[in-house]
């Protein structure tokens, strides 16, 4: 174990530059937001996430945020295991009509202010599921969302740029 | 007395139905339906799927002795049919599926509760008769009785980045008594949206049945489409599709191996594995345009080819896991710590395994040696050459070893692979059959065994498609494997299970 710190030590780190907000996700999260709301968080943002019905795909890339490439914790995004503790849900999945009530009563369980991420194609319009007896679709229609990332799955990359957004969107306004 | 049936028999005493590929399927009696399921009870036939139609019900068995696997369908005009789960449990579940989804009875069920149907549908028995909906009642959890007893209610909405599900634990101070699972909260209703998709419309919706086994869903669909229309892909292709399977076995393997390491609270583990599954998913996304590799297998064929380039990238790769990894199996062998949490922890006795006919290396970690690559195998695996490894402890510690070895048998897989690659295309044309054809596929995903069953109409679009994932035989054997053990060691042998809730609820 010894040798395997140490050359943790010795080689540098793994960890990428950041690879910068997205401009639209920017946009999309500026308008939806208030700003004593973000002076109150500052830059850092607890997350939790929630599988309204994913196929597992959307959850794979999230847990890829955490590894040491792109060390998402270093930008002041850290995910927390209670609705209670969140600032952020990041909601997945086509919100199937089983998850439909345990996903409004977690948004419910956030305190206020609370922002809602949609993540994937599924939570976004429902996906290849729309349509289904099972399915409710958008996340949006059962609860409201502030940033949308797209994919199927989104990558970490493309993940990591929204979540910045949720941050920095923030700052600029601040700036300004 | 006399002899018990074999699978032939009982499929020759049925009305054999023309355009089944490759094994054959019959329709037969509800007598040779319940002498069926008495050889399951008996595990002279292990239980490979059990699904529904409008007005029929079929099992798709393996009998380990011959080799033979078959289909037995029954019909079931009145709309009932003669329980499977009453005589043998693995297939409870299942049935309970087919009820709710079909509205179809089955006759001596020990269990007359919904499983996926949780009373939010619009509608009941959506691919049968269409019922308008039922109120929704509240689901009676089996009782558990016994001096200073407590429930703990988990989920559907899980602390981790995790799919979504109920654990009902009864426990006595830290001990669990029993562990009941509540799932279907992810049912999609994707075996209604598959009936009269076109066929590239459906490999693509297969592949998001389970995502971390898009690759293996994708395989099996498009194996199914293949042998319904009658056709096979390119040597080539088939090639690639091993390629991708192992890739996906191989990120999948890296990234359990470490978070079950990480729910033993040694996050040092957990780190490099987790290095190990992101440059496995860069290569992926390299040289297949995807790092999951989703929609790049398709019926005909594969949607890319891999060029020189991309082998250079996986010799890479291969490389550099043979370096890093064998000292982080030794790491996880050396720490005694860690060993304390695993060894002897959530044990799957080899006795369950088998009844359940368990697949993947949770099968394989409790003495049971099925692996659909070495039967009943598909190209190019009968060309390849690659240990199984089976253990018979059944504990976490065994599930890891196995997926551990697993790694290694993927990497000589994939040297193979890269040395031999053969020439040619990559894709055919899947011209329509003008009839109805009918096919099953068995492939072996990370977890296990995925069978999808198919039936195309003649222009080729989907009439029926089942799948069915190795975690509805994997899922009951987690209640078994924690019952005695610590409530904080669950996620611990939850974990080294990794069953699929998205793949299971459908």
């Amino acid at each position: 174990m010894r040798k395997i710190i140490l050359e943790s030590f010795i080689h540098g780190p793994l960890t990428e530059r950041s690879p910068g907000a997205d401009a639209d996700a920017v946009a999309e999260y500026a308008a939806a937001l208030e700003r004593a709301a973000r002076r109150r968080f500052g830059r850092s943002l607890a997350i939790r996430q929630v599988d309204a019905g994913s196929c597992n795909g959307c959850e794979l890339e999230i847990h890829a945020l955490s590894n040491a490439f792109y060390d998402v914790e270093r930008f002041g995004l850290r995910f927390v295991a209670s609705p209670r503790h969140a600032d952020v849900l990041l909601v997945t999945g086509p919100v199937t009509r089983n998850m439909r009530e345990a996903l409004e009563r977690t948004w419910r369980a956030t305190p206020d202010p609370k922002w809602v991420v949609a993540v994937g194609d599924c939570a976004a319009d429902g996906g290849m599921f729309a349509g289904s007896y099972a399915c409710v679709g958008a996340v949006s229609a059962v609860v409201p969302v502030d940033l949308h990332i797209r994919g199927c799955p989104p990558g970490p990359t493309a993940l990591l740029r929204g979540l910045l957004a949720l941050v920095q969107g923030g700052a600029t306004d601040h700036a300004a | 007395m006399q002899d018990p049936p074999t699978l032939a028999d009982l499929l020759g005493a049925g009305r054999a139905v023309a355009n089944h590929r490759p094994w054959p399927r019959a329709a037969v009696t509800p007598e040779s339906w319940l002498l069926a399921t008495r050889q399951l009870a008996a595990e002279r036939l292990a239980l490979l799927g059990y699904w529904g139609e409008r007005d029929a019900v079929h099992m798709a068995a393996f009998e380990e002795s011959s080799g033979a696997i078959g289909v037995l369908s029954l019909d079931c005009p009145e709309g009932h049919f003669p329980s499977v789960a009453q005589l043998h449990p693995p297939a409870l579940h299942l049935e309970a599926a087919i009820r709710d989804l079909f509205g179809l009875e089955p006759r001596g069920s020990p269990d007359p509760r919904p499983w996926l149907d949780h009373g939010r549908w619009d509608i009941r028995h959506p691919l049968g008769r269409r019922d308008g909906p039922a109120e929704p009642r509240p689901y009676e959890f089996l009782p558990a009785e016994g001096e200073s007893l407590h429930e703990i209610a988990v989920g559907p909405v899980h602390a981790g980045i995790i799919e979504p599900g109920h654990f009902r634990f009864t426990a006595q101070g830290e001990t669990v008594v029993r562990l009941e699972e509540r799932l279907g909260y992810v049912h999609k209703g994707v075996e209604s949206l598959m009936a009269g998709a076109e066929s590239g419309w459906a490999a693509r919706l297969a592949g998001r049945v389970s995502g971390d086994s898009t690759v293996a869903y994708g395989l099996a669909f498009a194996r199914a489409a293949e042998a319904a229309l009658g056709i096979e892909a390119p040597r080539r292709a088939a090639w690639l599709r091993a390629l991708m399977a192992e890739l996906e076995r191989l990120a999948n393997h890296f990234g359990d191996i470490g978070a079950v390491c990480n729910d033993a609270a040694f996050s040092l583990m957990h780190a490099h594995c987790g290095i190990l599954r992101e440059r496995v998913l860069r290569a992926a996304d390299a040289c297949f345009g995807h790092r999951l590799m989703r929609d790049r297998i398709v019926p005909g064929g594969v949607a890319s080819d891999l060029g020189d380039h991309g082998v250079a990238r996986l010799r890479e790769l291969i490389a550099e896991i043979r370096r890093r990894f064998p000292k982080l199996v030794e790491l996880y062998d050396n720490t005694a710590s860690l060993q304390d949490r695993t060894v002897a922890t959530g044990v799957l006795s080899a006795a369950l395994a088998r009844q359940y006919a368990c697949g993947g290396f949770v099968g394989r970690a409790s003495g049971r040696t099925f692996d659909a690559r070495r039967a009943p195998s598909y190209p190019p695996y009968d060309e390849l050459r690659f240990d199984v490894p089976v253990l018979d402890a059944g504990d976490v510690n065994a599930r890891v070893w196995v997926r551990i070895s697993e790694v290694e048998a993927s990497l000589s897989l994939i040297d193979q692979i890269l040395d031999r690659l053969p020439p040619g295309a990559v894709c055919v044309e899947t011209p329509a059959a003008g009839s109805a054809q009918e096919a099953m596929a068995l492939v072996e995903g990370f977890r296990g065994d995925v069978l999808v069953w198919l039936r195309l109409d003649g222009s080729g679009r989907v009439e029926r498609c089942h799948l069915r994932d190795p975690s509805w035989f994997q899922w009951p054997l987690l209640e078994a494997a924690i019952e005695g053990n610590i409530v904080a060691d669950f996620p611990l042998c939850n974990k080294s299970f990794n069953c699929s809730y998205s793949g299971h609820d459908l």
